[in-house]
């Protein structure tokens, strides 16, 4: 049945999410910033509250306070609807993520799908950004942004393909339930090596954040936001990497599943804190390739080799098969 | 009940925005109202039963084909002047010989659809049920939509592959002395 117009008691979940999702990407700043301190051996934040926790409380405090400036010179709308859409389209896409057996708002046959949207509308966030500042980095950065993420979202679906043709569905909660013997990690891991890269890529986050790279382009598609709309920016970043580590968790390492001494969201929350970490890991220590080596990267390497996987897991599910 | 209210509201949306995407003279807003109108249809087409369709409609059209679209025009860098030069273009004048073509299409249309009600579906067309009508009953359509893609394939390699060949040939700084073609060839 397509529709169920009936009031479901996971829907409740959908206010609580959202306001987690917000306050958990602003924790994450404060974490993401200690760690990189850490690993950079340096201090990071640590002045503000026990370990420096408070300090995500006084960056909100700032953002919240700042002077909200609208450019006279841009397009004044989309400079308005621009953080809305990026921060809009990623707390969307959560709705379909499993965090536990019964624990999801939706899950529909098309979720994977679903996701895939999501990811795909954010793009225009980022692109009216850059064109609404009517300023030459916001402009190039925007441009940058739109190319590298719609050729990532190409082989992002492509890589995806081999998990669903061992699960035999889109629907994420028949994913996670396919893994109960061998989690898709093991017979796909050239998918999820694609996977995570072009997450990587479309959440924009070093070393793929040449959309925004400062050395070059001030702050690209965000160089004349300030204020809150900023913070929404800056948030859905975050939102996006949290997201894309917890399908990375669903559909490789089989989301809640997990010996039964711990509940499954504890799991699920457990094995997507590995691959956060993962992500900040990579920002610390890679450093970022240049445009045309991230184009070329996708279009020459990634994106057959994706097909080639692709191919070879159809190949073999047929032979399995009969 | 609600599904049909809700596909009325679709549609008049779908209808809207995209009367919206003609009259702009913006280019760019125009394109956001197209993107409007796109996800519109992707909740009709949920509406009626066909989810895969539904995203497939906001994956494709809306987040990768209008994405490229926009990336054009903001690559051009259109100006003031250009939105004078639509304005100019869409004189009423211009209206009036599209407006009664498309008047009598609308007619003919109302014609066909008033006494058949909204087919809104009491059951989905799955994914699985897509693909496999698509590689069984209509296997010569998809060969033919891929031998069409594949065309346009090779002529954006041969565009592409031309331009960057034209740049190899160029004196590699300005004021060079160029060689005559026949000893450049040799």
């Amino acid at each position: 049945m397509p529709f169920d117009w009936t009031w479901n008691w996971s829907y409740a979940l959908i206010v609580p999410l959202a306001v987690g999702a917000l306050l958990f990407a602003l924790f994450l700043v404060w974490w993401e910033r200690r760690l990189l301190g850490w690993w950079q051996d340096r201090q990071g934040p640590n002045r503000v509250g026990p370990f420096g926790t408070l300090q995500a409380v006084a960056d909100l405090i700032k953002l919240l306070t700042k002077d909200d400036w609208l450019p006279p010179f841009g397009d004044r709308a989309f400079f308005i609807l621009a953080p809305a859409i990026v921060a809009g389209s990623m707390l969307m896409a959560y709705v379909i993520v499993p965090f536990g057996p019964d624990l999801y708002v939706a899950d529909s046959n098309i979720a994977l799908l679903f996701f895939l949207a999501m990811s795909s509308l954010a793009v225009y966030g980022v692109l009216l950004a850059g064109l609404s500042s009517n300023n030459k980095y916001a402009m190039l950065g925007g441009l940058r942004a739109a190319a590298q993420m719609v050729t990532y979202e190409v082989f992002m679906g492509l890589s995806v393909m081999g998990v669903v043709i061992h699960a035999g569905s889109f629907s994420l909660v028949d994913i996670v339930e396919a893994q109960r013997d061998l989690w898709f990690f093991v017979p796909q891991v050239v998918g999820f090596v694609i996977f995570l890269i072009a997450g990587l890529a479309e959440s924009h986050r070093l070393p793929f954040d040449l959309p925004e790279a400062e050395h070059e382009l001030t702050a690209g598609f965000h160089t004349e936001y300030s204020g809150m709309k900023f913070g929404f920016i800056m948030a859905a970043e975050y939102l996006a990497m949290v997201l894309t580590s917890a399908l990375v968790v669903t559909l490789f390492f089989g989301g809640w599943l997990g010996p039964s001494f711990l509940p499954p969201v504890v799991w699920f929350a457990l094995k997507t804190a590995i691959v956060i970490n993962f992500f900040v890991l990579l920002r610390a220590s890679i450093p970022r390739p240049r445009y045309d080596q991230l184009m070329s990267l996708g279009w020459k390497i990634l994106l057959p080799l994706s097909l080639v996987n692709l191919l070879a897991t159809g190949a073999i599910a047929l032979a399995l098969s009969d | 009940m609600i599904p049909l209210i809700l596909f009325y509201i679709a549609a008049a949306v779908a209808v809207g925005a995209a009367a919206l995407v003609v009259t702009r003279l913006n280019a760019s807003h125009a394109l956001i109202y197209l993107v409007v109108s796109l996800l519109a249809i992707a909740v009709m087409f949920y509406l009626l039963g066909a989810p895969f369709a539904a995203a497939l409609e906001v994956v494709i059209y809306a987040g990768a084909i209008v994405v490229l679209f926009l990336f054009v025009v903001m690559m051009l860098n259109l100006g003031r002047r250009t939105v004078e030069r639509e304005r100019r273009w869409l004189e009423p004048r211009a209206w009036i010989g599209p407006g009664i073509l498309a008047a009598i299409l609308f007619v003919e249309m109302m014609y066909a659809i008033v006494g058949n009600a909204v087919p809104t579906a009491s059951e989905g067309v799955g994914p699985k049920a897509v693909g496999i009508a698509l590689f069984q009953e209509y296997l010569l359509a998809v060969e033919l939509a891929a031998i069409l893609l594949l065309a346009a394939l090779v002529g954006a390699y041969h565009l592409g592959r031309r331009y960057l060949s034209d740049r190899r040939e160029e004196p590699s700084a300005p004021g060079r002395k160029e060689f005559p073609p026949e000893e450049a060839s040799s």
